[in-house]
């Protein structure tokens, strides 16, 4: 036998050409595999640097507003109101009752004109009344209040505007000036693109956020951690394995559509509110949290559960003591994943009316609100151009709360995670 | 095979403890547990065939056997840790005190407390030192505060003869220590609870000779305070720590005597041939 395999193997030409030419491949192949992932990676980063570079560029000019000059002599045409009208509780019913729509809009009239009122943003005059609340000793001399333009004009000033806007532009040329919009921030949706907000959008994901965790992350730690620990394994547990994988691959507007019918429809809850568009997201990340989930726990070393069970500890000790504690990193993970879905998720949330114009923000979770996806697709859909660069800057908003989310998780899972 | 066991176990153990520790006689004649025809069958397949044993207070007793005899399998049914694999099922009956430890109101939880074990590879958990060693007496409630806790973690410590080295650090983690040391860490996890019993499953099989003879001479220091039950597939190891040893082969107990016995005069042909390294 052993003479047999000596005399009718060659010996090994460890040297020999083919030798060499088999290792000069095996090199040139790891260079090619080197090079297609270098490329697929400077590929990646250069879309990514792109989006960001166009999002920034246009998104930051919505964070601007083209600003007009107004002088107001407050004691003339307040007729001699006092600085302590806008003090105290009064302050706001005070101002109201003073007509100061009428007071801006005269003074407006004294500056620029009779057509004057056309180069303002109609609802800026609100500014002015902040500006009192703000400094009430104002009322008793005259100022400079820099009001914003109306969106033409600001589109226009911003080199992308009608011909007609931007004859009014080289008009006032030397008056007009950019000042950050504050009220980007701190408002709601408008019909005026000057006047339009995040704030309203940005606290409805917030809204909407919590209730999705609230109720995907408990529901779904406690479904991974029963399939995984205490399920017996049989035909019924294996139906519902499938069935989870399957529902993490439903398309996000049959969620919607469920939602729609269930909650609205079934249950009757309010529509358009933050609860229901909480639940419906919830029931789209949940799977995502259960296969996660089990995966975690599955990866928790059996070594760990024999050790505690062996010193005594009740299966619901080795679960809640020793396992979660471990798979929770992996489970942050997850969640972190089906969280982001949810809060970049925009079809479901138009099946059940959160697409309507909402102009005051939401203070509860039944209160009729939007969120930031949705009011992205909704200025996206407006024909006034200045809505363009506030989409710009709402996707801006959006990235950035994306951000901080999963930092946020990122960092908790830094914090949980165990060295070994 | 089985008649031959009952005939020869209490003949045994009476002798071996008159000729070992005379003074406890009267504590030897109660086994602290006793196995009597257990089966063990992993679905269709037998692991265990009729095997009764005693284990006692004041002696190590070791398993022997080649791999897959079933001995690790026999060790896991005396805490019931085969419960935890669902197609395993267990005939027969072994008495912890003269309690049935497979009867419906025998508390698995305490149980394992009762009977600890140590398993082949040291499995400290990922937190601190202290914590390790005061996990099993916080969740069995037996320190009465904080500095009944630390008394506890610093005599079970000592007792696994780990305390001096690790005194000033008992804050880092458990598996910061060397595979010797988390073994003897193991060791004082176990002993924390104040088990009556010590199952140990091949506990140097990961170890270097160095941390192996400092695990045996623990076993030996230990002897007498708890029963302990070691397999080993060392030979040798079963002769430095055991007094008692038992020798499975295919599921079956063929030989269960004095260590002195089994590996100067086996009774039976198997034995000796596994223990002249025939097969094995």
């Amino acid at each position: 036998m052993n003479s047999l395999t000596e005399t009718t193997r060659r010996p090994t030409d460890w040297q020999g050409k083919d030798m060499q030419k088999r290792i000069a491949g095996r090199y040139a192949a790891e260079r090619r595999f080197k090079a297609m992932g270098m490329a697929a990676i400077a590929l990646s980063a250069g879309f990514l640097a792109f989006l960001l570079v166009v999002m920034v560029g246009n998104g930051f000019r919505g964070f601007t507003q083209t600003e007009l000059p107004l002088q107001i002599d407050f004691p003339a045409v307040t007729g001699g109101a006092s600085p302590s009208q806008f003090e105290g509780p009064n302050a706001e019913a005070n101002l109201q009752a003073m007509g100061l729509r009428d007071i801006v809009d005269s003074s407006i009239e004294i500056q620029y004109g009779r057509e004057g009122a056309e180069l303002f943003s109609s609802g800026g005059w609100t500014a002015v009344g902040a500006k009192i609340l703000d400094d009430p000793e104002i009322v008793e001399r005259q100022a400079t209040v820099y009001l914003p333009a109306t969106s033409e004009i600001d589109v226009a000033y911003k080199g992308d505007g009608t011909p007609a806007a931007e004859e009014q532009v080289r008009e006032l040329k030397g008056q007009l000036s950019t000042g950050f919009n504050w009220n980007f921030l701190s408002n709601s949706d408008a019909t005026d693109p000057m006047q339009v907000g995040i704030w309203g959008a940005f606290k409805g994901s917030l809204i909407t956020m919590i209730v999705t965790l609230m109720l995907a992350f408990p529901v779904g730690v406690l479904a991974a951690l029963y399939l995984e620990e205490y399920a017996p394994k049989n035909r019924l547990t294996d139906l519902i394995e499938v069935s989870i994988n399957n529902l993490a691959a439903v398309p996000s507007i049959i969620f919607g559509l469920l939602g729609l019918a269930v909650f609205l429809n079934f249950f009757g809850m309010p529509r358009s509110g933050a609860l229901v568009g909480g639940l419906t997201l919830a029931l789209m990340t949940m799977p995502v949290i259960v296969i996660s989930g089990r995966n975690a726990v599955k990866s928790v070393p059996p070594s760990i559960r024999e050790a505690a069970l062996g010193i005594g500890a009740s299966p619901l000790q080795v679960v809640f003591h020793h396992v979660l504690p471990l798979a929770l990193p992996g489970i942050l993970t997850g969640t972190i994943i089906g969280m982001a879905r949810a809060l970049g998720e925009t079809a479901p949330l138009l099946m059940i009316g959160m697409r309507a114009f909402i102009a005051t923000p939401p203070s509860g979770i039944t209160d009729p609100a939007t969120v930031l996806p949705v009011q992205i697709f909704l200025w996206s859909d407006e024909v006034d151009r200045g809505f363009v660069e506030k989409t710009s800057a709402a996707i801006i908003v959006l990235l950035l709360f994306l951000l901080v989310m999963n930092a946020l998780a990122i960092y908790l899972r830094n914090r949980f995670e165990t060295r070994w | 095979m089985h008649e031959d066991q009952k005939t020869l176990e209490p003949s045994e153990s009476v002798n071996m403890t008159d000729a070992a520790t005379p003074a406890k006689t009267s504590e030897s004649a109660t086994p602290k547990m006793t196995a009597r025809h257990v089966d063990v069958f992993y679905g269709d397949k037998q692991a265990i065939n009729d095997v009764s044993i005693d284990v006692n207070m004041d002696s190590v007793t070791a398993f022997i056997g080649p791999s897959g005899c079933g001995k690790s399998t026999f060790l896991r049914c005396m805490n019931r840790m085969n419960d935890t694999i669902p197609i395993a099922r267990v005939n027969g009956e072994i008495k912890l005190e003269g309690e049935d430890i497979y009867a419906s109101k025998m508390d698995v939880v305490q149980l394992r407390a009762r009977v600890g074990m140590v398993f082949q590879k040291p499995n400290p958990f990922p937190k601190s030192i202290y914590d390790n060693i005061a996990y099993g007496p916080r969740i069995h409630g037996l320190a009465t505060g904080k500095e009944d806790l630390d008394e506890i973690v610093e005599s079970s410590l000592q007792r696994a003869g780990l305390w001096g080295e690790v005194k000033d650090r008992l804050q880092d983690s458990g598996t910061a220590l060397s595979g010797g040391q988390q073994q003897r860490l193991c060791i004082a996890r176990a002993i924390a609870v104040d088990p009556e019993v010590i199952l140990m499953d091949e506990p140097c099989s990961a170890l270097d000779p160095i941390a192996t003879a400092k695990i045996e001479e623990l076993i030996h220091e230990l002897r007498g305070k708890y029963a302990i039950v070691i397999v080993t597939h060392n030979m040798q190891q079963a002769a430095r720590v055991s007094q008692k040893t038992a020798f499975f082969h295919l599921g079956t107990l063929v030989e269960y005597g004095d260590t002195t016995d089994i590996f100067t005069n086996p009774r039976e042909e198997k034995t000796r041939d596994y223990i002249t390294g025939r097969y094995g």
